[in-house]
């Protein structure tokens, strides 16, 4: 088991690494859509093959790693953009700290007060670390493209989590994170479109008329 | 027991009938001073007969309110607030009908007459209650009803600010009640008040200090008098006689009744109210001396006062510390026939004032003058008052701060110890008398000698009868206790027996003050002033009457050159000028032949306008600012806090 999951899980945290440090939307885009389908494959790896797991495998490969991407990628065609320029903070620095919370996220997960079987393994460390990265995401950058791909991101790793005690969480709570996700990818989907209509780019920061 | 559940009902509920007669017919009032007169009279007889038995009478009546019960009960300490109060609450529902008719009123007056019987029930409610809830209960009614008290002319400005000022500090208060109900219920067990000193001293210090805050905030010791100034200047004279004669006690009961749980009094708790008692006392007759406003001056003598009472609690505590039963009895009977008398002449000088103020229609001092020549009356009932408040013989006045000097001068008995710095009372004692005596010949002569100042003053007119007898009842009600101490000492003797819980023979406190030489030679005093009197108006009854009062030696006198309000008090005032720090603008005149100049002095109070505005200000600038950064309108701040209240939670669950 843990020959199989370790790779997926270290692929994964790869991944992260990359949204972190590139600036082409459309690889990043791919990329994720490539880490929802490794993570489809992980109940299985962790569980065996039995029906549970082949659902929520399916499922997840089918909405992250080809129905969400596809929409992506769909969105940035039409609203013409490639790159994310100038995000808040560079991705070098992004990068550095991206490391640093995977680094603070393997040591912390030693505290956790978990049982022991999930200790081992590298369960606990990359659903932190992938967690974290959405959320560097979600705040380090302008585009409201890359955000979704944050949120992406967290919801993998609140997955990866997901998947540890899927024995014990029944199917529908699953299916009502993914069905989460999808709403909130489209109503995002659909914003995306109003911001660039309205201000012909896609920077978040002019959505602040409403604060205090 | 009956007649006391029905004085409180029918207090209470004495404004209600008003509610359904017409706006502008004098039907209602007529019926709420009717129902209140009954309500005080019925309340009277449960009072009396309780004293004269001797008995306490109790009532437990189970309640569905979870900890609460319904229990009442009357003691010679409850009776010895009640006996004001209910002086207090007649003569000023008879004194209304003429100062506040429903005629002259017509939009404010039915919810005035409400909320004073509401007040003055919930104020007898509390003061019988013995259980924690049933307290709170009534406490809370009592500061509701005083803040539409307060608010009855909320169409003007500074009336909703000072109501405002009083509902934040009395709830202050509250909450702090909350909380000390709350600890004294998990020591002793129950919601109910305790037994007279079963409460051990462990884990005392929290409640106490909670007591202190929410008892000390209601009855205005001084650095939480905040609320006090105002609300008594914005209120109708007769509630403002209520709040400051009567009101502001319950929070000098509450601390009675509290210190009476404990077995063992700690010996800061007695320095502490003694220390605050002459802080309030002596700062509070400082500004009073410094101010221009009637009532705002009378409400700076009511933190002076209960400073002088705070004092006598304080040494009847340390008598308990310090296992002296002599300093007890005096300390607690100067304290409590303090409140009684504070009472009896605060009442009678707050009506009279304000006589004067529906005569001239205004509240500045220096708007007043002569007034004694077209008020008679009334002046002497200010005069009287006035004697009292000063702690002039013959009056009752002199006898509660007798004890409290005889009670300061106790701990010179004692063996060199620390106690022995409690002595430093009578010097403060002193002083606080003779700013106050100060204090009131301003007012007097500013106010009904020398020549009319405005228009008004001049074509003033003496007040109607049914405000005249309200005060001569309660001139003559301080007269008694002044004249006759003796017939008052039974009842204080039962409060400070109840309170200290030794039996009532062994602290016998005629005995140590000879109340009988006293009340001799206060009758002694008196004729001297009736002879003295009478031979010098025998004297003078061919004397022209219509001449002006001694010009100084100016040709044309007029009426501005007399000695105004601020002129008067300025040497004292100049010599608390590091506590008052009062502002004065203009008054330099230059050259020989100067052209006309202005001059006007004003004292803020030296707690709220100098330290709390101040700091609420500063506090509210940080928190704005504080918003517009936290706040910022960028979502990825946003989003940052959600990581970091995550990071915080996780930490916080590992760790």
């Amino acid at each position: 088991m843990i020959e199989l999951t370790n790779p997926l899980l270290l692929a994964v945290i790869l991944i992260n690494f990359f949204t972190l440090g590139s600036a082409r939307l459309g690889a990043c885009i791919r990329v994720v859509a490539l880490q929802g389908a490794l993570l489809a494959l992980l109940p299985l790896a962790t569980h065996g093959m039995s029906g549970h797991a082949l659902i929520l495998g399916a499922g997840a490969l089918l909405l992250k790693g080809i129905f969400i991407p596809t929409l992506l990628l769909r969105a940035i065609r039409e609203v013409r953009i490639r790159r994310e320029v100038e995000p808040i903070i560079g991705f070098v620095p992004t990068l550095i700290i991206g490391a640093l919370t995977t680094a603070g996220a393997f040591i912390f997960a030693d505290f956790l007060p978990l049982i022991a079987e999930h200790h081992e393994g590298f369960y606990v460390p990359t659903a932190l670390a992938t967690i974290f990265t959405g959320f560097l995401l979600l705040i380090t950058r302008r585009k409201a493209i890359t955000q979704i791909l944050g949120y992406l991101l967290l919801e993998n790793g609140i997955f990866i989590f997901g998947v540890l005690l899927s024995a014990a969480m029944p199917l529908m709570v699953e299916a009502g994170v993914l069905l989460d996700l999808l709403v909130g990818v489209f109503v995002m989907g659909i914003v995306l479109n109003q911001i660039n209509r309205e201000f012909s780019t896609l920077n978040t920061e002019r959505l602040s008329a409403l604060k205090e | 027991m009956i007649w006391l559940v029905g004085g409180i009902l029918l207090t209470a509920l004495s404004g209600v009938p008003g509610l359904f007669f017409q706006r502008h017919g004098d039907g209602g009032e007529r019926v709420a001073c009717l129902l209140t007169l009954a309500g005080t009279a019925s309340g009277l007889i449960a009072v009396v007969s309780t004293l004269c038995s001797g008995h306490n009478i109790n009532l437990d009546l189970i309640w569905s309110i979870p900890g609460a019960t319904l229990a009442l009960h009357l003691d010679p300490i409850a009776a010895a607030f009640l006996l004001p109060l209910f002086l207090v609450v007649a003569t000023g529902s008879v004194y209304g009908l003429r100062y506040w008719p429903q005629r002259e009123h017509p939009g404010n007056g039915r919810k005035l007459r409400l909320f004073y019987g509401l007040i003055s029930g919930a104020m007898i409610l509390l003061l019988t209650a013995r259980n924690g809830v049933l307290f709170l209960i009534g406490w809370e009614t009592m500061a509701l009803a005083g803040f539409f008290l307060i608010t009855t002319e909320d169409h003007k400005k500074e009336v909703n600010r000072a109501g405002y000022i009083y509902i934040i500090a009395t709830h202050t208060g509250t909450l702090a009640l909350f909380a000390m109900f709350a600890l004294l219920g998990h020591t002793s067990g129950s919601l109910m008040f305790p037994d007279i000193q079963t409460l051990p001293i462990a884990g005392s210090t929290l409640i106490f200090l909670l007591g202190l805050l929410g008892f000390g905030m209601k009855a205005g010791l001084m650095p939480l008098h905040i609320w006090l100034p105002g609300a008594h200047a914005s209120a109708p004279s007769h509630a403002s006689a209520l709040l400051s004669g009567v009101m502001i006690k319950t929070g000098i009961y509450g601390l009675v009744r509290l210190t009476s749980f404990f077995a063992e009094i700690p010996v800061w708790w007695g320095w502490t109210i003694l220390l605050l008692g002459a802080i309030s006392g002596i700062m509070g007759v400082a500004l009073a001396l410094a101010q221009h406003d009637i009532k705002r001056l009378l409400a700076y003598h009511s933190v002076e006062n209960i400073g002088i009472i705070a004092m006598g609690l304080g040494l009847a505590l340390l008598g308990r510390s310090y296992h002296l039963p002599l300093l007890v009895s005096l300390g607690l009977a100067g304290c409590l026939l303090h409140v009684i008398n504070h009472g009896l002449f605060k009442s009678l000088l707050f009506l009279s004032a304000g006589s004067v103020i529906h005569a001239v229609g205004s509240r500045e001092i220096d708007h007043f003058g002569g007034l004694l020549k077209r008020q008679p009356w009334t002046g002497v009932m200010f005069l009287g008052g006035a004697v009292a408040i000063c702690a002039l013989p013959p009056f009752n006045g002199f006898i509660s701060e007798w004890l409290i000097y005889l009670a300061a001068f106790q701990p010179l008995k004692q063996a060199a110890s620390t106690l022995g710095m409690a002595v430093l009372a009578a010097p403060a004692l002193a002083l606080i008398g003779g700013l106050a005596l100060a204090c009131f010949v301003k007012v007097f002569g500013i106010t009904f000698l020398g020549e009319p100042r405005c228009n008004a003053a001049a074509h003033a007119h003496e007040a109607s009868a049914l405000m005249l007898i309200p005060m001569a009842t309660l001139l003559a009600a301080c007269a008694w206790i002044g004249l006759l101490p003796t017939t008052i000492m039974p009842l204080l003797r039962g409060a400070v027996a109840g309170w200290s819980g030794s039996s009532a023979t062994t602290l016998a406190v005629d005995t140590f003050a000879p109340l009988g030489w006293v009340s001799m030679a206060g009758w002694l005093l008196l004729s001297l002033l009736i002879v003295l009197g009478l031979w010098l108006h025998r004297r003078s009854h061919n004397a022209p009457r219509n001449i002006g009062t001694w010009g100084c030696g100016y040709r044309f006198p007029a009426p501005r050159m007399q000695y105004t309000a601020s002129s008067f008090g300025d040497f004292l005032v100049q010599l608390f000028n590091f506590g008052l720090k009062s502002e004065r603008h203009g008054g330099k005149v230059s050259g020989l032949f100067p052209s006309g100049a202005h001059f006007s002095s004003h004292t803020p109070d030296a707690v709220l306008d100098r330290m709390l505005f101040p700091l609420f200000r500063g506090s509210a600038w940080c928190c704005r600012y504080l918003r517009s950064r936290i706040q910022n309108g960028e979502i990825a701040f946003y989003l940052l806090y959600v990581v970091l209240t995550i990071i915080a939670l996780l930490t916080l669950f590992t760790l």
